[in-house]
Parts: C-alpha cells; structure tokens; sequence
C-alpha cells in the first residue's frame, strides 16, 4: 500500500492484528520521574515573545496548574508542546528520551500526549459516539481506517467513557448540538479515549455549571498518579480543588511556583494580576 | 466480531437504494438497447443514437460529478482542476483509438496523420504501446493517479488549503492545456484525438458499439456509487469529513491528514480518469479544452447544484445542468453561459445544500404538515 504513513512509532491496533514490522523509536521513558521538560523555550512571533526562557518540569503522575493573566503565553506553550508551534530555541522533552521539537502532531500524539484546547474543538457534524470513536487509540494509518470495524471490547470502552462523561444518552446525537458544557466534557472524553500519559487542558471549565467544574475537578483528581496533567485556568476555586502544585506564568516565563496560598501572596504575582 | 468485507459493502447502501440500482442498470443493460434496435425509428418508443450518446456523455460526467463531491463534499478540498485528471484518461485512451485507424487514416501511414503533419517517422517514446488495449487502460488509472499523488503530496504536505489550493489546482490544470495545445508535445494540437474509427476491432460509430460502451459506464458509474457509499461510510469516511471539520483536532488524536487527503485525492482522480476514457470513444473526440477552466468550474458547479456531501447529489446535478446545457445549446446557445451563472448564484445563495437539500426539506415540511393534521 503506497500510501501508508511511514510513522514508525506508533502502538499496536487493538484488534491485534498488527504485530510486525513496527519500531518503536522513541519509547516514553520515565524512569527518572520527569514527564515533561521544558528548557529554556523561546517562541516569538514577529519579534514579540510569546515565551521567553520558560523552564518548566512535570513529574510523571503530577497534576500541575498554570495560571497567569491573558496573553502569558499559557497556549502558546501547549502549541509547543504538541508540535503546533516550533520554538525559537531551547528544548521540550517528553520523558527522557522523547524530543517534542523533532516531532509532527500526530506522531506526539501517538507517544502518549493528548490535548484539549481552549476553545472546544469535537467534530460537530459527528455523533458523540463517532467522536470518541475517532479518538480511540489505535492504528490510525489510512488502511486500517479502510478497513476499521469496531470490536465488541473497543465498544464497550466507548460505552464506559460515555458514562464518565455523562453522556451516554446523547450518545447517537450530533456532537454540534451539544451544550458548551457538554461539549468540554465530550472533548475531555476524546482525550481519555486516547490513552495519553500526558493529558494538556486549556481551561477546561470554561462555560461550565459550578456543579460541572467540581465534577470535573474530581475527575482530573482520579486521573492524576496515572497520568501526568497540565491544566491551564483561570478560575481559582477550580485551581484550589484541584490540589497541587502552581506555576504562574507572565510575559512568556515562570514568575513563581508553588501551592496556591503561597503563589496567591507571593507579592509580583498580586502585582501582576493587579496591574493587568 | 469482524464483519467481512464484502457485507460490508452490501450494507452501505440501504434496502431502497440497492432497488434503485437495480433498476437503473436493467433500463440502461436491457430496456435502453432494446428499445434501441428493436424499434422502429419513426415509433414512440425508440430511443435514438443521439440520446443514447447525450445519456452516455452525461453518465460520465456524473463519474466526475461523484469524484469531484469525495474530494470537495466530504474532503471539503475544492479542486479547480478536475478537468485535467478527466483529460489525461481521455487522452491516454484516445491514442489507443488514434493508433485502431491504422493505415486508414487520410494519408494512409502507420501513424496517426499529425505526425505525419509533423513529419514525424515513427511513434514518439510516451507513445510506444500505445496500440495495445491492456496498456492504455493501465495508462488511464496510472497517469491520472501519479499525476495526483505527486502534485498532491507537495500541495498538502505544504499544508496547502482553500482557496490557494483551489487556484494551484487551476493553474495546473491551465498550464497543461497550454502543453496539450502545442503540436510538437505530441498530443494532436488543438484538434487532439478525433476521426476514430474502430475500438477493439469493432466499428466505432456502430450500434452494437455505441451500447456496449453505453452499457460499460452505467456498470462503471453503479460500480463507483458502491465504492463511494463503503469509503465514505467506513471509518476512513468518517476521519474525512472529520478532517473537513476540524483538521487540527484530527492531528491531535493521531491521524496524518496528508495521508488521508492524499489517498481521496489520488481516489478522485483515477474515477476522472476512467470517465474519460469512457467518454472519448463515445464522444469522438478529445482536445485540450477539456482543460479549459470553465469546465473544471462546471464539474463543481454539478456538484453545488445537485447537493454536496451526498452521494445521489453529484449525479442529479450533472443531469440536470447538462440536460439543461444541450437544451440551450440548441435553443438559445448565446445564453447558457448566463443561466449557468444564475444557477450557480442561485443555489448558492438559496440552496446550500443543493437539490437533494431541497428535496429533503419538502419530505419534512411535509412529514410536518402530516403531523398536525393527525
Ligand atoms: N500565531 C500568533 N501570532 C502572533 N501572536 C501570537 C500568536 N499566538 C499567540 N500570540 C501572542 O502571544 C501572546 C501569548 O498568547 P497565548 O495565547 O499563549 O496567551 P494565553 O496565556 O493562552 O492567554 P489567554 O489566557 O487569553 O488564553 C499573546 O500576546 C498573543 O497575542
Ligand atoms: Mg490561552
């Protein structure tokens, strides 16, 4: 087939079918307790710098938020991250092995990181079902799209993810007539059936019910130790839920770290978010 | 549980459409010649050579109609170059029909009579083969499909989109009928291919001729309708439409999108190239203007008009419009050109989704009206 991917790297189709000729390159490694290793990172866009030195390090299992005022460059180091945005210099490890700047989207992807932007992005003409569907980790080169066929098991972890997300009797529904909440949490549940070892989340509860932030911050709370999460946000009481440790971003680099009541007095932070 | 393939395949189409399949092949195997050579010319009943050839003509312009929506419909990737992958079938099987006239050309030589024109010895290189049928109808999938697959791997591995791709795939398809229209590139000059006379041996312009080939594009245009309803119904289909939606989520969760455009893209131009290859022996003639921009802006035109995104759609608007066309041709031939924009404006201003979207919203007006009379 002439016009398979030549991604090497990717993990095994579920059905099993699939068990030669895959390398895997750059097998994630964690066995020094670093998930993700940002060093150094630049990105400028027309001479403005959206991210100048960020130093940034994520333990594997860690919850971490980002918080910081508009325009701090928290997307734009997801962009880096997930191979959207390549920096000007410095350097972006995922694991000890893994260099994200070598890296095309869909190759990061397929090494464990999953992405939820700021703005929800599902497939609105989809039903819920087809979108998790799309998002299911598997084999995703173009002939074994061709000739995909949903097994009773991959079924039933769609069905298991709909639950989670609460959106099991929407489930036959076009995705584009969701409410925003809903369509936060399909995008959420797209990234869960990925199986990422990195999950990044840009203001996940934008345009949620306090009752839905709260959810979710116990779903992000049961996620962590078993997945490394990076989630950007702006509202505090959602911060404070979740536990954790806190970077504050500003004009492109680390201002402080630490856990929210000690960032939340740290004085440059109060003057930061005072002077915006 | 794997379901087999060819079940598959059966199920993509629904009880309703298989019937209608059915029919339509029985009309265009049996009733159409029958009708044809059974009848008297003056009876009601006959069907006349020239309807056969309109009806021919158009079946593969619905092939294009079907390749153009894969690519546009479900692809949401506008190409204003359909014609030339239309063109490069068309003239690869129109060599093999050049070099079946044999010595009875009007100069009586080997070879065809403008390289005779050309003083030209004997077949140039591309050519050599070209007599034989199993090579041509290699040629035809072949050239269109590398032709696609090179220009379409640097276009969107570019990351090439919209309309600047629309307008590349325009420049193309320009550039070539320039190359068409030279003498000595070999491809006829502004005649191109015409004046054939035989295709397999057999007598080109004979009945029994005209309704096997007749009969061969119905086959091919059911054949193709299969194959659309499985893609686009398969997961692949679905990564595509994704893809059309929403191209940077589909690269987050993993796919390559320049795989997937490329293998519709190179899909869509292999069906074009096999319509032209069935439209030249009917037609009797290929020349450069196929190549033309107009026409490639007509085959989306087709699409727009009979509702895009649908499999049924490509095909009604390649009827409609050219059954229109060569009314007007006939009747008022000065103004086709200006209905042909009115349609255009018209449908896209007030039918987005074409005629099958206006169909659509009549059933449920009326399903609706039903309702609360009940
Ligand atoms: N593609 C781009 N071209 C030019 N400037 C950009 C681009 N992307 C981001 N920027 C600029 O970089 C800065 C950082 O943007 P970024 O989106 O990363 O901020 P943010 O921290 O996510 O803000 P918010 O809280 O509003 O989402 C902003 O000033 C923005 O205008
Ligand atoms: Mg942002």
């Amino acid at each position: 087939m002439i016009l398979e991917n030549t991604l090497d790297d990717r993990p095994e189709g579920s059905d099993g079918a699939d068990q030669m000729g895959h390398l895997v390159t750059g097998e994630l490694d964690l066995s020094h307790g670093v998930a993700l290793y940002l060093e150094d990172i630049t990105v400028s866009f027309d001479g403005f710098k959206a991210l100048n030195n960020l130093n940034l390090a994520i333990n594997a299992g860690e919850l971490r938020c980002i918080i910081g005022p508009n325009g701090a460059g928290k997307t734009t180091m997801m962009d880096v991250i997930t191979g959207k945005t390549r920096p000007d210099s410095g350097k972006a490890f995922f694991g000890q092995s893994i260099d994200l700047t070598r890296l095309t989207e869909p190759e990061i992807a397929h090494v464990g990181i999953g992405r939820k932007f700021q703005k929800p992005t599902i497939f609105e003409q989809h039903t819920v079902f087809e979108n998790l569907e799309l998002a299911m980790k598997t084999d995703k080169r173009v002939w074994k799209s061709l000739m995909a066929w949903l097994a009773g098991d991959e079924r039933d972890r769609i069905a298991e993810t709909l639950r989670l997300i609460r959106l099991d009797k929407e489930a036959d529904r076009q995705a584009g007539l969701l409410s925003h909440g809903q369509k936060q949490w399909l995008e959420i549940g797209m990234l869960l059936m990925q199986e990422p070892k990195l999950l990044l989340l840009d203001e996940p509860v934008a345009g949620m019910t306090d009752d839905e932030t709260m959810r979710t911050a116990e779903l992000f709370v049961s996620l962590a130790g078993k997945h490394s999460l990076v989630v950007v946000e702006h509202d505090m009481a959602f911060v404070e839920k979740l536990g954790g440790l806190v970077t504050v971003l500003h004009e492109g680099s680390v201002l402080a770290e630490g856990d929210l009541a000690t960032v939340q007095n740290d004085q440059r932070v109060i003057e930061v978010y005072l002077g915006r | 549980m794997h379901k087999p393939l060819t079940l598959r395949i059966l199920s993509s189409l629904d009880g309703k459409s298989w019937a209608a399949l059915g029919a339509f092949l029985a009309l265009a195997l049996l009733v159409v010649p029958v009708l044809n050579l059974g009848t008297a010319e003056d009876s009601a009943f006959h069907i006349s050579a020239y309807a056969i050839t309109l009806i021919g003509k158009i079946m593969c312009y619905a092939l294009v109609a079907i390749a153009m929506d894969l690519i546009w419909g479900y692809g949401g990737i506008l190409s204003l170059g359909h014609g030339l992958f239309f063109a490069l079938g068309g003239y690869a099987f129109g060599m093999y029909l050049m070099r079946q006239i044999g010595r009875d050309g009007s100069y009586g030589a080997d070879i065809p009579d403008f390289m005779v024109f050309l003083d030209w010895k004997e077949i140039p290189w591309f050519w050599s083969g070209s007599d034989s049928f199993g090579w041509v109808a290699l040629l035809v999938v072949l050239v269109p499909a590398l032709v696609a697959f090179v220009f379409g791997y640097f276009a969107f591995r570019s990351r090439i989109k919209g309309v600047y791709f629309s307008i590349i795939t325009q420049a193309l398809t320009y550039a070539a009928m320039l190359l068409f229209f030279r003498n000595e590139t070999g491809f006829g000059g502004n005649n191109g291919f015409t004046d054939f006379k035989r295709v397999l041996g057999h007598t080109i312009t004979s009945p029994e001729t005209r309704l096997v080939l007749f009969g061969l594009t119905a086959l091919f245009l059911a054949a193709t309708l299969i194959f659309a309803a499985w893609l686009v119904k398969s997961k692949f289909g679905r990564v595509l439409t994704a893809i059309r939606d929403a191209e940077s989520r589909v690269m987050f969760i993993g796919y390559n999108p320049l795989w997937y455009k490329l293998t519709i893209w190179v899909i869509s131009a292999v069906i074009c190239g096999i319509a032209g290859a069935l439209y030249v022996p009917q037609v009797g003639i290929i020349n450069p203007s196929e190549m033309s921009p107009a026409n490639s802006i007509e085959i989306a035109i087709w699409v727009a008009v009979g509702g895009r995104g649908t499999l049924i759609g490509p095909i009604i608007g390649a009827f409609v419009v050219n059954l229109a066309k060569s009314w007007f041709t006939v009747s008022f031939p000065e103004y086709w050109l200006f209905f042909l924009g009115l349609l255009f404006i018209v449908v896209t201003l007030m039918l987005p989704q074409g005629l099958v979207g206006l169909w659509k919203k009549l059933q449920e007006k009326n399903a609706s009206r039903k309702g609360t009379a009940a």
